[in-house]
């Protein structure tokens, strides 16, 4: 037994958050809830540069021939950045369920993000092309998550090679759902340092200590079991997975709202772009209850 | 990363089950936390000290079998599983003595180790007073200089000492420098609770049972022999203690995985219409993140990473987890619930059990606030 990562796959993930520093700042996001695709203009390229959009591909198909346990640390940092692309739908679904490395998938049950955008689009009802597909666009209430209803006559798709592929979905929004929560756990961590109120730093009342203690023990607890799930490829393992990092980034956004106080209430502030990406996630690839179903129907 | 355990691990765990199921009292004892049941703890402690169960972790001068902390854990997860019985010796094996290990001198160790590990010497723990529970370095009862014994003289009163009626010795902190504040000037002793001067009262607790103490000290001699660390520097030694106390070795995953599974089995003959179902599967699967989350904290720990102030995470989550367990076990009984006698009496005495662990080990009050000052950097005043 060894539950750690190696250096490799710490140093790609390092890499990537380096990446993402720069390039996706909470200025880039906000720039993304208004401009035409809801993306950020020119990051998909590089992370295709990087090899990290086909990294589940084999070599021979233009992949890096690695593993979801080398994706999830990736896909963490991603929602730590809140980034504003179909990187879960393209890295853990698409490119393993296509088996190739050169394409831009987005998939979801019922609602798509990105959808205008991707060259593939894969609900439950089956598979779409990118030119016979009409989409019908419903606003999310985070402004970069391009959401679309596919509409048209959809391709069956092999329903193993479907569900294995939504597995890793699952697990890849789970580990985004970490990195929000983490994002806003140092938010509001900063914050209340520097907040002065009754003369003190409101991060010194135990009120405020309490609410942010809460939602770090929520990560704690999260963080193992994606890593768990990202490992076995086991569904079951996926849906706990979810549903208990699910409820962190939703812990964690009350309690950095909570703390923020008013000026986490603003849009002028940062906090909102994480936490309604945080909301977002935890109604995509499956929500709680429907992954608590899963679970349920294994062990009850 | 790799998830499995090693084909020698799997025997040991195959041992262990075979073992345990062959072995495991039925039906099971009455509670080790009254003077009949404590007895009877304790055959069962000889029986496990024979077998070479009881402190598998520890070297095999000591009575143990060197195992690795993975073993451990799988130990404890199948002594669980089996429905063994508690562990009325847990307060000297898990946390004396992985302090006497850190700081006790080699006789120490060769004279209290294997009769601890054995059953014949039992501990409690001398932490809180009437006036420091949560404040525990606002404690004042005190230990004066014997030039002339080569020891000690201790005086004050401990309280809350869990089995304190039952045990032989207990350990704790005394405040040996009159001038000294806080957390400085205390000293560790290790105290044969037969010596002149020692008075023990039981204090029936929450559950009905004597499972409490207070202790009481009038001018108690303790040789030098018993001081475990150096005299003044007995707050470094408690914190190695405490340190244990919260984080895995007194409450291993594999206790919580035991009673998830008995509330499975409960939810699947009560359940049906209860309205609980995502309560129950939610608690589930947080017994199950406790379970990696070990093993990620176990893998580091192996490496050379010790956990430090992440132990306080880890004891919010067991204690509130075990109270979420019986509270929905207790939902899904209904009347049944408040029944002390039948097979379902074991949740409500589980329940009452559970409610001491956001108290114990310091509350969880307490811990919320060293991790948020501690892990997340907020400021402490």
């Amino acid at each position: 037994m060894r539950f750690a990562f190696d250096d490799d796959q710490l140093a790609f993930r390092d890499a990537v958050q380096e990446l993402l520093d720069k390039e996706c700042t909470p200025a880039h996001v906000r720039a993304a809830w208004s401009n035409e695709t809801g993306r950020v203009p020119g990051l998909w390229d590089k992370l295709v540069d990087m090899g990290v959009v086909g990294m589940l591909a084999t070599e021979e198909r233009g992949g890096l021939g690695l593993t979801m346990v080398d994706l999830v640390l990736i896909l963490e940092v991603t929602g730590r950045y809140a980034l504003p692309e179909p990187i879960v739908e393209t890295a853990a679904f698409g490119v393993p369920f296509l088996e190739r490395a050169d394409v831009t998938v987005t998939a979801d049950h019922t609602f798509v993000p990105w959808a205008d955008t991707a060259d593939v689009i894969v609900t439950a009802a089956g598979r779409f092309e990118h030119d016979a597909v009409e989409l019908v666009a419903r606003p999310s209430v985070d402004g970069s998550r391009r959401l679309f209803e596919a509409r048209g006559t959809p391709t069956a798709v092999d329903g193993n090679a479907l569900a294995a592929a939504f597995s890793r979905a699952v697990v890849g929004a789970a580990a985004q759902q970490c990195g929000l929560a983490q994002r806003m756990l140092d938010l509001t961590a900063d914050y209340t340092k520097e907040r002065r109120q009754f003369g003190v730093p409101i991060g010194s009342f135990q009120a405020v200590k309490h609410h942010l203690a809460n939602a770090r023990i929520a990560l704690e607890f999260a963080r193992p079991l994606v890593y768990r799930a990202a490992a076995t490829s086991d569904p079951v393992h996926a849906s706990m997975a979810k549903a208990k990092a699910d409820e962190a980034a939703l812990t964690t956004a009350r309690a950095a709202l909570q703390c923020h106080g008013a000026i986490g209430y603003t849009t002028e502030y940062d906090l909102h772009l994480y936490m309604k990406r945080a909301w977002a996630l935890s109604r995509s690839k499956g929500d709680r209850r429907l992954h608590l179903d899963r679970v349920g129907q294994t062990i009850l | 990363m790799d998830l499995s355990f090693s084909p020698d691990e799997e025997a040991f765990r195959a041992e262990c089950r075979a073992w345990l199921d062959a072995n495991v009292p039925r039906p099971a004892l009455p509670s080790g936390d009254t003077g009949e049941g404590f007895a009877a703890h304790l055959e069962w402690e000889r029986k496990l000290f024979d077998a070479r169960f009881a402190v598998v972790s520890w070297p095999a001068e000591f009575g143990g079998r060197d195992a690795s902390l993975w073993e451990w854990l799988i130990f404890e997860e199948e002594y669980y599983r089996a429905g063994a019985p508690q562990r009325v010796t847990q307060n000297g094996i898990f946390l004396l003595a992985p302090t006497i290990f850190e700081f006790g001198t080699p006789e120490q160790r060769a004279r209290i180790l294997p009769r601890m590990a054995a059953g014949e010497e039992t501990w409690c723990q001398g932490w809180s007073e009437p006036n420091a529970g949560s404040d525990l370095a606002g404690i004042q009862s005190k230990a004066v200089r014997d030039e002339a014994g080569n020891g000690w003289r201790l005086s004050g009163q401990k309280t809350w000492t869990t089995r304190g009626a039952f045990c032989t010795h207990l350990f704790g902190l005394f405040r040996s420098d009159p001038d000294a504040e806080r957390h400085h000037g205390l000293t560790y002793f290790l105290v044969d609770l037969l010596s002149p001067g020692v008075t023990v009262r039981g204090v029936e607790r929450l559950d009905g049972d004597e499972g409490f103490a207070e202790v009481f000290f009038d001018d108690v001699f303790v040789p030098d022999a018993d001081v475990l660390g150096e005299p003044n520097q007995g707050w470094a030694v408690a914190m190695a203690t405490t340190g244990s106390e919260r984080g895995l070795t007194l409450r291993s995953p594999g206790r919580f995985l035991a009673t998830a599974q008995r509330l499975i089995d409960l939810y699947r003959e009560h359940g049906e219409d209860s309205g609980l179902h995502d309560r129950v599967v939610a608690a589930y699967i947080d017994a199950e993140a406790y379970r990696w989350q070990t093993f990620w904290t176990v893998t580091r720990a192996v490496e050379g990473i010790n956990a430090g102030a992440e132990s306080s995470m880890t004891k919010v989550f067991w204690s509130e987890l075990d109270v979420r367990l019986h509270e929905l076990a207790l939902e899904l009984l209904r009347d049944h619930a408040e029944l002390l006698d039948g097979d379902t009496a074991s949740w409500m005495k589980g329940y009452e059990f559970a409610l001491a662990g956001p108290i114990y080990a310091g509350t969880n009050e307490i811990q919320r606030n060293v991790i948020a000052e501690r892990v997340l950097g907020l400021p402490r005043r």
